[in-house]
């Protein structure tokens, strides 16, 4: 019932305001609630990511030995941690790396993924088996102990956690968008466009690319979730980010040995960690909804 | 009408591999099993049959889309059997297709504008940007779309609209075979007479030539000039409309003429017997 409901509002929509299909897909999008609450908080983590550095109550990175391991208080909302930094402003200056690290990464893995599972799903044949062999090799790996592998060889630091998570992220990009390539190569336009003579290339850039677009985004939105807590775990082994660094997983990972004695050192950084990936988790559940062809009607 | 044909298939074959086990041997689908004709210039050559008769295969075949596996295609004068990827290319030009299914022939994600520059910005490179717009306007029009839905999305068109749009993306390369394969099957039988009246027009108008494919007794009556008639793959009769409605001579035929639904159903009746 109440889909139908849905379904005639959205057919008024169209109607009323046929030529701007973003502004409709907004007032689409903000009707399903856990999705746009999400959106609106990763929102939020971007204005912080941008003006973080300059809002923060305290310094991030200046110890302050008059405050140790303080209790939330009015002064310090979070409370402090071992140093006597304040724990909201490391977070606030935090969201700067972890945010950024897990974008490239996601990033570089979707740009990579989506184009080697274009290939081998328009191409097909041997090339298809190849890139599908080796993501099944990649696959087999744990995806952690893979990242904790590459870093190995890398070496510690943020521009090799990036290089690592993207690398894990390759192949599952590459089959979810070779999938959706399949599933578009066989679609009546597109035999009428070989028909019209499109060159293979321009049917695949044009064409095909476009309609897997959706999936991509889903992906890759769900997939930030995953990077972040990658790089934190990375982080908190000790590999990634200095653990002197407002970074969120090294933060949890400096923090642990108090967690008998100071809970709150621990529990926030864990807290943040926990509601970003939750956010870009549930924008990409509803996200999907509104771009699969197949769950729209 | 002239007497000069435009495009002869001879004897050609396409078989489909049909996946058996290991030590099974192979089986195919005979989907079009040695079958030949001609289309004279200006001309309507419909075909008909069952589905799965190999109709659809036929005019795929014959533009290219799956390779023949013998026989030749010979389209004005030239072979394409053995033509390279370029030359394909031209002659695509000069060939075009109309779908069946108009949702599904243009792309979801563009607008009728872009669906239709999309032909002339592959064939014809050099063009400018105004004459390409103008040339898609003016086909519109002559199609029956209005030149304010040119931003418009296909989800947007009714089926008729949509076909109309995609018979306007045929021709807008101005072909001279125009192969449509089952254009009216998807549309309601108030449109379809539209749509065919149209293409009858832009016929006369351009002096297109068309293989008109459809398991529609009636709608290929309307019209065609002559029918082929294609039952599991072969082409069992082909002749004049008159001479296929008014005397048939393969047995398949009478049947398939039998099946048109009557007016009077005794009159059914008696042609069965």
């Amino acid at each position: 019932m109440s889909n139908l409901q849905t379904e005639t509002i959205t057919m008024e929509q169209m109607k009323t305001n046929k030529d701007n299909r973003f502004l409709q897909f907004w007032r689409l999008f903000r009707r399903k609630k856990p999705a746009a609450i999400s959106f609106y908080f990763i929102l939020f983590l971007f204005i912080m990511m941008i003006i973080g550095p300059f809002v923060t109550p305290y310094d991030a990175a200046e110890p302050n030995y008059t405050s140790v391991l303080e209790t939330p208080s009015a002064s310090h909302l979070f409370g402090t941690d071992e140093y006597g930094r304040d724990i909201l402003s490391r977070i606030i200056a935090g969201a700067r790396i972890s945010l950024s690290v897990s974008f490239c990464a996601v990033t570089l893995g979707a740009i990579v993924g989506s184009i080697l599972g274009l290939i081998s799903g328009f191409i097909g044949k041997r090339v298809d088996k190849l890139i599908m062999r080796t993501c099944d090799v990649l696959f087999a790996f744990p995806e952690l102990i893979l990242a904790i592998g590459i870093v190995a060889i890398l070496g510690p630091g943020l521009k090799n956690v990036i290089i690592a998570v993207a690398f894990f992220s390759v192949p599952s990009f590459a089959r979810i968008v070779r999938g959706a390539t399949l599933e578009v190569k066989e679609m009546l336009f597109v035999e009428a466009e070989e028909s019209l003579g499109a060159s293979r290339l321009r049917i695949m850039l044009k064409h095909v690319f476009p309609e897997t677009l959706p999936t991509i985004i889903v992906y890759y939105t769900m997939n930030v979730g995953t990077a972040i807590l990658a790089a934190a775990s990375l982080s908190f082994l000790g590999l990634g980010a200095e653990p002197s660094s407002p970074d969120w997983g090294a933060m949890l990972s400096v923090s642990r040995d108090y967690i008998g004695t100071a809970f709150h050192i621990v529990f926030f950084p864990g807290l943040i960690i926990f509601l970003t990936v939750l956010a870009f988790n549930l924008l990409g559940d509803g996200l999907r909804e509104m771009l699969d062809p197949k769950m729209k009607d | 009408m002239g007497d000069d044909i435009l495009i002869e298939a001879k004897n050609i074959k396409k078989y489909f591999p049909i996946k058996t086990g290991w030590f099974e041997e192979k089986k195919y689908v005979k989907a079009v099993n040695g079958i030949s004709f001609h289309i004279k210039k200006g001309e309507t050559l419909g075909l008909v049959g069952e589905s799965g008769c190999g109709k659809s295969t036929t005019g795929r075949l014959l533009n290219g889309l799956i390779p023949v596996d013998s026989g030749s295609i010979i389209f004005n004068g030239k072979d394409l059997a053995n033509a390279s990827k370029n030359e394909w290319k031209k002659y695509r030009q000069k060939m075009q297709m109309v779908f069946q299914d108009p949702y599904a022939s243009l792309s979801p994600r563009m607008k009728i504008k872009d669906i239709l520059r999309e032909p002339l910005d592959i064939h014809f490179k050099h063009m400018s940007s105004m004459e390409k717009d103008k040339r898609v306007e003016d086909l519109l029009d002559k199609c029956g779309i209005s030149k304010f839905h040119l931003n418009k999305y296909p989800y947007e068109f009714s089926g008729g609209q949509r076909q109309r749009i995609g018979i306007a993306r045929a021709l807008i390369l101005q072909p001279d075979l125009i192969i449509a394969d089952e254009p009216v099957s998807a549309l309601d039988v108030s449109i379809q007479s539209q749509v065919l009246n149209l293409m009858k027009d832009l016929q006369d108008e351009y002096n297109l030539t068309y293989l008109f494919i459809s398991h529609d007794l009636s709608v290929v009556e309307h019209i065609s000039d002559r029918v082929g008639v294609m039952y599991f793959g072969n082409l069992v009769e082909i002749a004049t409309k008159e001479e296929i409605f008014n005397n048939p001579k393969h047995d398949y035929t009478k049947t398939l003429l039998s099946s048109i639904p009557q007016m009077i159903p005794k009159a059914r009746r008696k042609q069965m017997n």
